[in-house]
């Protein structure tokens, strides 16, 4: 039976990863390729790591650490910031990134996600949206890290993207987002029903019942989270376990 | 000898070197007919639509290469579906060592309008029977991405399931091994694949 996913995300700023960890026994705890081995030998099922540098040297920085993730790791990682075209999906595919997420470059562009689409396949496009509720029901999508509100709204959007060759959608709900008071399951279960692509739940999570949720009442494909996983506080093998407690399909 | 991966412009061919470094190989990325068939084994990676890969390896003048190879040879993912007889996507003839397995779209095959294609993700493998899967247990969970499968056949060697459709996770005949998914990102189960396969080239 296909598994639920569980995918932890990691920020990367000039090669490095800048959220604390709570891994003691890791040599070097800000190097990206120390960390997604760990990640990988405690069994989560996917890897993001989200380049937040701006600077072109720092693009450099990051697809040399994209290569090294790659000869590294052994299981599926999407890289996603800061891309802006094809060319970029191209080099960040060649240092041997799965999947590549762009956010607000498909929002002001959204034919970037048929030329991603058309040139590698569905597979590799990962379209991630950040979005605040409005109202009841009512979704506004924000491009630049969640810091400028955009007139598209969340379930037109995240259809549209498919529609146009997304193959997975990531989206993070601003207001669940830090909070730890769990997914944003509402919004995710409206979300699947108008989805035929895999859909990530993104940001909330606090406790490991709240990934159930996610899975049960949001219908999510998959769940990432950040925080509580990199401070300990939800250790991945204890995670997978509860799930499958739960009857929740998991790779253990 | 080392083991040689087919470099025919369709492929994620990065990801199956770094696996085989990490085994311990030194494999050669070649389009060279004579390294191919001078090779101790042979990958055949591959990502993409069926007829135009098949086109990369006759462009390449590949196909007669591969189908006379007599070591070990690994077709991972869209390798599968041109080691069979025919695929539904784009109408394509393939190379056929799998006389008879006909590669389909996965809603021609599921009774579920709803189910999201790709299978993407983690799955699980039973009816395990070839040495690629030498000390591996039923169940065990490899990593997936396609829209397209082939229904188990004689030549299937373990089965997956998704949306309620049975198909060919591995096949097998003669020197010729096939996985749907991805060893190559199977974590350590596709670890152990890869050894096992690396095992079948040195024998």
């Amino acid at each position: 039976m296909l598994s639920k996913r569980i995918i932890s995300c990691l920020d990367v700023k000039d090669g490095r990863t800048v959220k604390g960890t709570c891994f003691v026994n890791l040599r070097e705890a800000g190097d990206p390729v120390e960390l997604g081995k760990t990640y990988s030998e405690q069994g989560v099922d996917e890897l993001v790591f989200l380049d937040i540098t701006a600077s072109h040297e720092g693009r450099k920085t990051f697809t040399d650490m994209v290569s090294r993730v790659a000869e590294a790791l052994s299981i599926p990682f999407t890289v996603g910031g800061g891309v802006q075209g094809p060319d970029d999906v191209a080099r960040l595919l060649d240092a041997g990134a799965d999947k590549v997420s762009i956010n607000s470059s498909a929002l002001w562009k959204p034919e970037l996600i048929d030329a991603i689409a058309t040139r590698f396949g569905s597979q590799v496009c990962v379209v991630a949206i950040d979005a605040h509720q409005v109202s009841p029901g009512q979704w506004v999508c924000y491009a630049n890290g969640g810091r400028v509100p955009t007139e598209r709204e969340l379930f037109t959007w995240a259809y549209e993207a498919q529609e146009r060759g997304a193959g997975e959608i990531l989206f993070t709900s601003m207001d669940h987002d830090g909070s730890r008071s769990g997914f944003a399951n509402a919004a995710l279960a409206s979300l699947n029903e108008r989805l035929r692509i895999p859909l990530i739940a993104s940001g909330g999570a606090g406790c490991m019942q709240d990934f159930a949720d996610a899975f049960n009442l949001g219908k999510a494909d998959a769940a990432l989270a950040a925080g509580v996983f990199h401070f300990g506080d939800i250790a991945i093998p204890q995670l997978k376990s509860f799930l499958k407690q739960q009857n929740i399909p998991v790779r253990l | 000898m080392s083991i040689a991966v087919i470099n025919y412009n369709a492929g994620n061919t990065r990801s199956v070197l770094n696996a085989l470094k990490r085994a311990g190989e030194q494999p050669v990325l070649t389009a060279d007919p004579s390294v191919i068939s001078s090779a101790s084994g042979v990958i055949l990676p591959g990502q993409g639509e069926a007829s135009n890969v098949m086109q990369s390896l006759r462009d390449c003048k590949l196909v007669e290469t591969i189908l006379n190879l007599r070591q070990p040879v690994l077709g991972i993912c869209i390798g599968l579906q041109l080691f069979c007889e025919y695929s539904e996507e784009g109408d394509t003839i393939c190379m056929g060592m799998f006389p008879g397995t006909r590669v389909r779209h996965f809603h021609a095959l599921s009774t579920l309008p709803s189910l999201k294609v790709p299978h993407m993700g983690w799955n699980s493998l039973h009816g395990l029977r070839s040495p690629l899967f030498q000390g591996m247990s039923e169940g065990t969970y490899v990593y997936f991405v396609h829209s397209f499968c082939a229904p188990p056949t004689q030549d299937t060697c373990a089965t997956c399931e998704y949306g309620g459709v049975p198909f060919a996770a591995a096949m097998q005949r003669g020197n010729f091994y096939a996985t749907q998914f991805h060893p190559e990102k199977s974590g350590c189960a596709g670890e152990q694949i890869i050894r096992n396969f690396i095992s079948l080239c040195h024998d």
